[in-house]
């Protein structure tokens, strides 16, 4: 171990700010097995909240909902965002690159409420003049969390291609195969790590969108944060925290699962990498 | 015009071990042909290059980084388009083709390895873009893997590798086609230097051995020298000089390649006598007249550079008999370097020569040390005149 002396100012300090962050979750969790109706007053432990969350057929109904939609939009998604940092990354400087990438990444720091109120515009006016989208639902929220989910992971793969060694690609024409076989056989496969990233992060993008949702959705497609919106304003529902605590069970096992993974096979990387050293030629 | 040829004498280069001796004798340079070169907007990065390579030798290019010579290689390749001039390959023109339908493989600096294929695949890959059928490219590859010592490693993965390892793959890799022209991008850049002297030889064996003809690119003259049978020397995207690395080195047509190639003294000075078989020049900043046993096509009065060699140079205490190619000076800085010491002797006119001296004895009394005064002389064919 090293021998830097480390300040215990700065263990509290490390303390304090995770009590910051997680405090308020850790306190979620614990009144979620409340057994007062009232969300804030303490009265016993149980697991009814639970059972009452699973009756509930409407938040089923949003949460599945939800579920397919986030599912749709990330691999739309993917899809086009692994185009657009092609496009980005490797057709070098062509005429309106600059406005191109700009454009690509302005659904970043577009304020949700003008991408949600210009998309219904668009489908409203857009109806009327070619029929369709025929009313709003599923249809319009999957290309209203396509649009913006799009960015994020153009942003993710054109990073991942910058630093990607191009005489890899540059290898395999070399080596005989058209671009779009050298895409498919090299580019792809080893950016897929970056495309699954981006694929998560559109998955959680479109699974907890509530602005832009609230203004493309219809009467009947009711995403999960919209229902859980509008019950809380009814008034908290210790229900809500049993929702909000499988979510978080939920999150935590993937990523602790993700994160377990990519250790192991990185360890097992650089044993490999410094076996390889030792037995040099 | 810009122009780059290609010999096309004989059939395509066979492959490993087949007999290609007969073509090769027979190579011989065609000029004529036009070619083009590279224009980065207002740069011009290969400019009015007409090269020749013979089938079956290694040519290399040599050149400070960014005098070209990478884009030579990318235009031969197919990744480059040129804006002017052509190439032609075994007597096909390449303008309209693709890099991928290119009978060239290329072995990249970083080696490009895919990293998500293991060593077999890697060599594979080229084949199997052909079509190749399984059994032939299983035979190939196991070929390829003997023949570059791979053969236990074969299912590692690159980053399983060493740099020496990794590069036998990526050797392999451009072979599996047996292409009519192999081209080396800096092929031992990431070596360090004692597997680079290991390597360069191997590489080389291994290259006459397939007997494919070979385009390499590096800035490091001794590996140019080892590896290569021919050498082009570029400089600002033109090409200065090609000859074997003994005519280069030995008989530089111009500053540039004297002074890249290795280390030399160069004297200005007018010619003052020229005749058939000498020429006297003054060299003021030797205070004496320089006597080349050969003559050369300038006149009387026209300025020139004299190069001499610091190998080609001895020192001594005692003062030279006769009248030319000496100088006088205070040795003013010894290089120790192991097998050869190098002295810094500054002349009168304050101008440093540099001459190195084996160290043949062990010990170093009475050898000449700082602050001797000494005279530098050498032979009348020791030195080269140049006249640009």
């Amino acid at each position: 171990m090293s021998a830097t002396r480390r300040s215990p100012l700065l263990s509290v300090w490390l303390l304090l700010g995770y009590t910051f962050l997680y405090a308020p979750i850790v306190i979620l969790i614990i009144f979620s097995f409340n057994e007062s109706k009232l969300v804030t007053v303490w009265a016993g432990f149980s697991t009814k909240w639970y059972w009452e969350l699973f009756q509930d057929r409407q938040m089923l109904t949003a949460a599945w909902l939800s579920l397919r939609l986030a599912l749709m939009s990330a691999t739309a998604a993917a899809a086009l965002g692994v185009l657009a940092g092609l496009v980005m990354a490797r057709f070098g400087r062509f005429r309106g690159h600059n406005l191109f990438a700009g454009m690509i990444t302005a659904p970043l720091v577009m304020p949700e409420v003008i991408t949600g109120l210009s998309m219904l515009l668009l489908f409203v006016s857009m109806e009327k003049v070619i029929g369709w989208p025929d009313g709003r639902g599923l249809l319009t929220l999957w290309i209203a969390h396509v649009t913006f989910c799009a960015a994020f992971v153009a942003v993710v793969i054109t990073s991942r291609l910058r630093e990607m060694d191009e005489s890899i690609e540059e290898a395999a024409m070399d080596l005989g195969a058209p671009p779009f076989k050298v895409f498919t056989a090299i580019t792809l496969p080893i950016i897929m790590p970056a495309v699954a990233a981006g694929w998560l992060l559109a998955f959680t993008l479109s699974l907890d969108d509530l602005v832009i949702s609230s203004f493309v959705a219809g009467p009947g497609a009711t995403t999960l944060p919209m229902k859980v919106f509008s019950s809380v304003r009814l008034g908290a529902s210790p229900k809500i925290n049993a929702l909000a605590t499988i979510v978080v069970l939920f999150v935590s096992l993937c990523a602790v699962g993700a994160g377990i993974l990519m250790f192991r096979t990185e360890r097992q990387r650089k044993f490999e990498i410094q076996a390889a050293m030792r037995d040099t030629d | 015009m810009h122009i780059i040829n290609f010999d096309r004498a004989g059939g395509r280069s066979p492959a490993m071990g087949a007999p290609y001796e007969s073509t090769r004798n027979n190579a011989r340079i065609r000029g004529g042909r036009g070619f083009r070169a590279k224009k980065f907007d207002a740069i011009t990065a290969v400019d009015n290059v007409d090269l020749n390579i013979k089938k079956g030798e290694v040519f290399a290019l040599l050149g400070a980084s960014g005098c070209g010579k990478t884009t030579l290689l990318r235009l031969l390749a197919g990744f480059e388009i040129p804006t002017d001039g052509q190439i032609v390959i075994d007597g096909e023109d390449m303008q309209s083709i693709q890099p991928y339908n290119r009978p060239v493989n290329m072995m990249f600096q970083s080696y490009a390895l895919f990293p998500h294929m293991n060593v077999s695949k890697n060599i594979a890959f080229g084949l199997k873009q052909d079509r190749v059928p399984r059994a032939k490219i299983k035979q190939r590859v196991d070929e390829l893997l003997e023949l570059v010592h791979m053969k236990e490693l074969f299912n590692r993965f690159p980053h399983q590798l060493s740099g020496g390892q990794r590069q036998r793959v990526a050797l392999a890799r451009s072979l599996a086609k047996s292409p009519k022209l192999l081209l080396l991008d800096e092929p031992m850049a990431a070596l360090d230097k004692k597997l680079r002297e290991q390597m360069q030889l191997e590489v080389v064996n291994i290259i006459e051995s397939v007997g494919v003809t070979c385009v390499m690119v590096t800035h490091d003259q001794e590996e140019a020298m080892t590896m290569a049978t021919r050498i082009g020397v570029m400089h600002d995207g033109k090409l200065l000089q090609t000859g074997t690395p003994h005519k280069v080195y030995e008989y530089p047509n111009c500053r540039r390649t004297a002074e890249f190639i290795g280390t030399v003294n160069t004297f200005s000075g007018t010619v003052i006598e020229n005749s058939a078989d000498h020429v006297i020049i003054d060299a003021p900043e030797l205070n004496r007249e320089i006597y080349v046993d050969h003559g050369i096509s300038g006149s009387v009065g026209t300025d020139i550079w004299v190069a001499v060699r610091p190998e080609k140079m001895t020192i001594d205490t005692t003062p030279p008999s006769g009248e030319y190619n000496h100088a006088r000076g205070v040795v003013e800085e010894i290089a120790y370097v192991g097998g050869l010491s190098i002295y810094h002797v500054k002349t009168q006119s304050g101008m440093i020569i540099r001459v190195t001296l084996a160290n043949v004895d062990r010990l170093a009394e009475g050898r000449i040390t700082w602050d001797d005064e000494v005279y530098l002389s050498w032979q009348p064919g020791a030195a080269v005149v140049l006249t640009w």
